[in-house]
């Protein structure tokens, strides 16, 4: 076989458990930059529906991870990335929303947390619709690959129902796994998101 | 602007499996579903931009981004290399971010409680953006080996944590980089998850005497390669609208 010149993709290795110092040092118990990458999306002035995510990420046996870190990527509220290669131009860009945070599960509950807003639905492959969405990532100890999946909502079965990346998942009962439920609570919109890495629920996770 | 092209599908066989029980903390936490292929929408070909403004003066210095009393203790060293993705093209921008354990393996974290002593002046981590051809350096002192729960005797070669964002969420990535010439790479559980000896060499920084400052700092050099993307030769109905 002709060797083709191309370069290999370097190999990722385990986050570990302190990656904390790496990416939130706060959270390791530090104060070392000026600016902190956060779990806050959402600033006074962006546009949107305020909402929160709470979840937690469970090994195979139910315990749930208290040392993984988790990034989200989301288009603004009205369906658009805020990156060059997203050319929906009817659709404005947020000068007050990147789409981006990461947060690290909580040492003593296991429990995550982002502040947000709810992102429009963004155009899929074929132009095709895809239904609202937030990209998860999440490394921790024992994860050897990033994983990838994706949080979808509740509240929005329709949208859910055409979804062309939903509809790719035979088993529809593992559909179930990516949507997260909405509740009303006191201090406003909250969507619950729980990942489970292994078992019965497993979530579905992509490669991408 | 062709921004929309997909990217070269992830070499799984130069990856570590999910699955693999020498490492043992992976037993639990590893799927045990087949991933889905998803082909790449607007969701995965974009990612965040990060600025300069948005870092420190000193944030890629780690000899001196938590210095209090004086310099920390250990081998002063350069770590540098260039951000490629797999068409061999520079990776402008790329953010970079490194953690590490201090000259006695030990790290400032609040769950590490390894009997080296803490270094008072250093942090443990850094942070830069690499430049339009896609270089990048860190200053920092060369970490120390550690002992970890696997087995009973088990022993983490010296390395670096690096994370890397290239242009899109689908090239994020995290790794661990280690130094020529370590006798405890081969035996490593972690390092050892990976299948491809090839893959394993990529990941062992050499010694880059050229680049070493003279009676200073030794230089080792580490050069990243993140996922490349298709030319756009066809259209392959990925953009919308």
């Amino acid at each position: 076989m002709t060797k083709l010149d191309y370069l290999h993709e370097t190999a990722s290795q385990t986050a570990g458990p302190y990656v904390h110092i790496g990416l939130i040092p706060n959270q390791a118990g530090f104060d070392i930059y000026e600016n902190n990458f956060s779990n806050v999306l959402a600033g006074q002035a962006t546009k949107g529906e305020r909402i929160r995510i709470e979840g937690c990420v469970f090994d195979g046996t139910g315990t749930p991870l208290r040392d993984a870190l988790i990034e989200i990527w989301q288009a603004n509220a009205a369906g658009r990335y805020n990156h060059p290669a997203d050319a929906q131009q009817k659709k404005k860009l947020d000068p007050d929303f990147r789409g981006w945070g990461r947060a690290g599960t909580h040492f003593e509950t296991g429990v995550y947390a982002f502040q947000t807003i709810k992102p429009g639905a963004v155009v899929g492959r074929s132009g095709r619709p895809m239904a609202p969405h937030i990209n998860f990532w999440i490394v921790a100890r024992g994860i050897n690959v990033g994983l990838n999946t994706r949080m979808y909502f509740s509240d929005e079965p329709d949208a859910n129902g055409k979804d062309p990346v939903l509809n790719l998942i035979e088993q529809e009962t593992r559909r179930d796994t990516l949507i997260a439920t909405r509740e009303e609570t006191k201090d406003g919109v909250l969507y619950r998101f729980d990942i489970r890495l292994q078992g019965e629920r497993e979530t579905v996770f992509f490669d991408i | 602007m062709a921004a929309e092209s997909e990217y070269f599908q992830r070499d799984r066989a130069l990856q570590p499996p999910a699955y693999t029980p020498a490492y043992k903390t992976s037993v639990t936490r590893s799927p045990s579903r087949a991933l889905l292929s998803l082909a790449n929408s607007l969701s995965e070909v974009t990612g965040p931009v990060f600025g300069h403004a948005e870092l420190g003066a000193l944030d890629h210095d780690l000899v001196r981004n938590y210095a209090r009393t004086g310099d920390p203790i250990g081998p002063r060293i350069i770590v540098h290399g260039r951000v490629l993705d797999e068409n061999a093209r520079p990776v402008p921008n790329a953010l970079i971010e490194i953690w590490q354990a201090n000259a006695g393996g030990r790290y400032r974290h609040k769950k590490d409680n390894y009997l080296a002593p803490i270094d008072p002046n250093f942090g443990g981590c850094g942070r830069t953006l690499s430049d339009a051809e896609g270089c990048y350096f860190f200053r920092t002192i060369r970490p120390g080996p550690y002992p970890w729960r696997n087995y009973i005797n088990s022993w983490r070669p010296a390395h670096i944590h690096v994370s890397i964002f290239g242009a899109a969420f689908a090239q994020r990535l995290v790794t661990q980089m280690y130094f020529e010439g370590d006798p405890l790479i081969a035996t490593c559980p972690i390092v050892q998850t990976i299948p491809d000896a090839g893959a394993v060499d990529r990941l062992i920084a050499r010694l880059d005497l050229n680049e070493s400052i003279p009676l200073d700092t030794m230089a080792y050099r580490f050069d990243i390669v993140l996922r490349g993307r298709r030319s756009t030769l066809f259209e392959n109905r990925l953009a919308g609208n």
